[in-house]
């Protein structure tokens, strides 16, 4: 039985090899190298001795917080209303619809509406606000970053309510819960799970952000994805580029630790 | 499973539908691999109907490539694997290519008319003598601005940038040299500086442009400019010929201090294949006809003269793409500095870049 097991793990394995383990290697490896190709520990120097690249990577985690936090403050109620609603499926649809679209298109729709002449500002003067920059600002950024992740927020934290088995959540209300005390000690630790896939979905991929950093951003806000686009793109310091990989893959090593979990569950990414 | 059989079996055979379809199109334009000249250009940056009327005349099909910066066209051609018979990097690069080993040297036995071309743009620094390439278009940097928002004589020099009426009002394009190449003519040095203390102090002079700064983009200038959402935009010529195509409120200005000169050129890479076709194209696309009818297409100045003649009044004289040679003269060619120096040039436009207000 055994035999056969490790037999049909080969396409996984060799796929894991190729494409995860080999590529991790090579910008592990290109990272030791200079631009004039020579070996050394330069790139590392630089990064944890310029204030730039310090700064930028504050940048990156401080707005990966921020979009996270604002996601999830969004995502857990609606997950919540959604478990309780008739039509699930279709409402989970609609949230799951906008993923379907292109990245790029959804940021150009974005520009369209904050622009001087969009969709908001015509709001903003119907309502006596007066016509306001909005592109370009942190708040846009912020908001928009927010917009794309929050599905992949969503259906994790959904997956983890709609598993609750609501006998628990009955069996609080009879021993005298209050609504606060069934969802602080019964749904919400009961649900944590889809929070943390939640937050792994979102906080990991919104690190290196780069194109809305310049769409909508305008370069404003600039994270280590802007560096890496423009080392590996535009100075071809491949090396350079590689020791900022090799700074988020680390980063991300330590938040999947310490949002690790032990069951794994919750939606995907495509 | 079986709904799930037969559908991939309907996609499978759209498929092959779709494969034939396309093969029985293309040889019914008489495309065969052989003669079949492959151009690795820049997006939208060729009149389609001259490639329809280039096969009609000689029977080479043009199968065009496209590449959005000319770094991703150098790591393609180098890395080998790909087909491409010309291609049409800027000046910087062909320079840098030239470095790398990857150009095929001009046999001008075989190529007719680049007499045509203005004395003006030949053997320039980055290939001396025209060895290895054939100017395609050429162009300027300069500010774009808006007539509704400010005035024109507000914005004719590069120090007018820096005026407080232009409070968070500017765009910039995103590109280090560019950028970094107006704050080194601010300060009176060479756009191709390798002296680390100018480049210190040009991006301190960028520093102090950060209150006027709306935005650092890219493509989207075109669309926000046209859009009036910002007064002013430092970019290159032929975006804002398109912009001033879609608002007629934008006008473009040449500092008369001077700016940068660019070209695109069009090159044989080591990767080409098919001679006969690539000199018959270059030959075609000399042709002052074609070369004007291609600068009406593109909206780029020609540095054909012959097509230059041939253009409408309006768009030959027209200073603003056109400028005298007293302007010409003081414009600057990028060279390639290599890859430190450049990264030094990226380094610095990317603190300007972090810079908070």
């Amino acid at each position: 039985m055994k035999k056969y097991n490790a037999f049909y793990s080969v396409p996984y394995v060799l796929w894991l090899l190729l494409f995860v383990i080999a590529p991790l290697l090579l910008i592990v490896y290109q990272s030791f190298f200079n631009i004039n190709g020579q070996l050394t520990l330069s790139n590392y120097q630089t990064y944890f001795g310029s204030g730039t690249y310090l700064r930028m990577t504050f940048n990156s985690i401080w707005y990966a917080f921020i979009i996270t936090l604002v996601t999830l403050l969004i995502s857990y109620p609606t997950a919540y209303w959604l478990s309780q609603t008739r039509h699930k499926q279709l409402w989970l649809l609609l949230i799951i619809l906008p993923t379907w679209i292109n990245l790029l298109l959804k940021a150009y729709a974005f520009i369209g509406i904050f622009s001087q002449a969009g969709a908001a500002n015509h709001f903003l003067e119907f309502i006596g606000l007066g016509s306001q920059q909005l592109l370009f600002t942190k708040t846009s950024f912020i908001f928009v970053a927010a917009y794309i992740e929050i599905p992949f927020m969503i259906l994790p934290i959904f997956n983890a309510i709609d598993e609750l088995n609501p006998s628990l959540i009955n069996a609080s209300r009879d021993l005298g819960a209050t609504n606060w005390q069934t969802f602080s000690k019964v749904v919400f630790p009961l649900t944590l799970n889809g929070v943390k896939a939640g937050v792994q979905a979102v906080f990991i991929p919104s690190l290196s952000l780069f194109m809305l950093t310049r769409l909508i951003g305008g370069n404003k806000v600039i994270t280590l994805g802007t560096a890496i686009e423009e080392h590996f793109l535009v100075t071809q310091n491949w090396g350079m580029g590689s020791t900022i990989g090799v700074v988020l893959i680390v980063a991300m090593v330590v938040i999947m630790f310490a949002t690790g979990e032990r069951r794994k569950k919750g939606g995907h990414r495509e | 499973m079986k709904r799930l059989i037969s559908f991939a079996l309907a996609i499978i055979a759209f498929c092959a539908l779709l494969a034939v379809g396309s093969s029985q199109l293309q040889k019914s334009q008489g495309a065969s691999s052989s003669g079949t000249l492959t151009l690795y250009n820049w997006g939208d940056y060729i009149d389609p109907a001259l490639l329809t009327k280039f096969q009609k005349q000689t029977g080479y099909k043009v199968q065009v490539e496209t590449f959005d910066s000319n770094e991703a066209m150098f790591t393609k051609i180098q890395q080998g694997g790909t087909n491409y018979d010309l291609a049409v990097p800027s000046d910087y690069m062909i320079q840098k290519m030239h470095k790398a080993h990857l150009l095929v040297p001009l046999n001008y036995k075989r190529l007719h008319g680049f007499n045509h071309i203005d004395p003006h743009f030949r053997d320039q620094s980055f290939d001396p003598g025209n060895r290895y390439s054939v100017p395609y278009f050429w162009g300027t940097l300069g500010i774009i601005y808006n007539d509704q928002m400010v005035k024109a004589s507000a914005v004719q020099h590069w120090r007018d940038l820096w005026s407080p009426k232009l409070r968070n009002n500017i765009m910039l394009v995103d590109s280090a040299r560019d950028i970094m190449g107006m704050a080194l003519i601010t300060q009176g040095h060479s756009v191709n500086t390798t002296n680390v203390a100018q480049l210190e102090q040009a991006k301190l002079k960028l520093e102090g442009l950060m209150p006027n700064v709306k935005a650092v983009v890219a493509d989207e200038i075109k669309m926000y400019m046209a859009q009036n959402e910002a007064a002013v935009a430092v970019t290159w010529s032929g975006e804002a010929a398109e912009m001033m195509a879609n608002n007629s409120h934008l006008h473009y200005v040449v500092p008369t201090e001077g700016s940068n000169l660019w070209f695109d050129n069009l090159v044989i890479p080591k990767t080409a294949k098919h001679y006969k076709a690539i000199y018959a194209f270059l030959n075609f696309m000399l042709k002052p006809e074609n070369a004007a009818q291609n600068a009406e297409y593109v909206g780029y100045a020609t540095p054909n003269k012959a097509a230059k003649a041939l253009l409408p009044k309006a768009v030959a004289t027209d200073k603003q793409f056109y400028p005298s040679d007293s302007v010409i003269n003081k414009l600057q060619v990028y060279a390639d500095l290599g890859n430190r120096m450049v990264g030094i040039y990226n380094d610095k436009f990317l603190e300007f870049k972090m810079y908070h207000r």
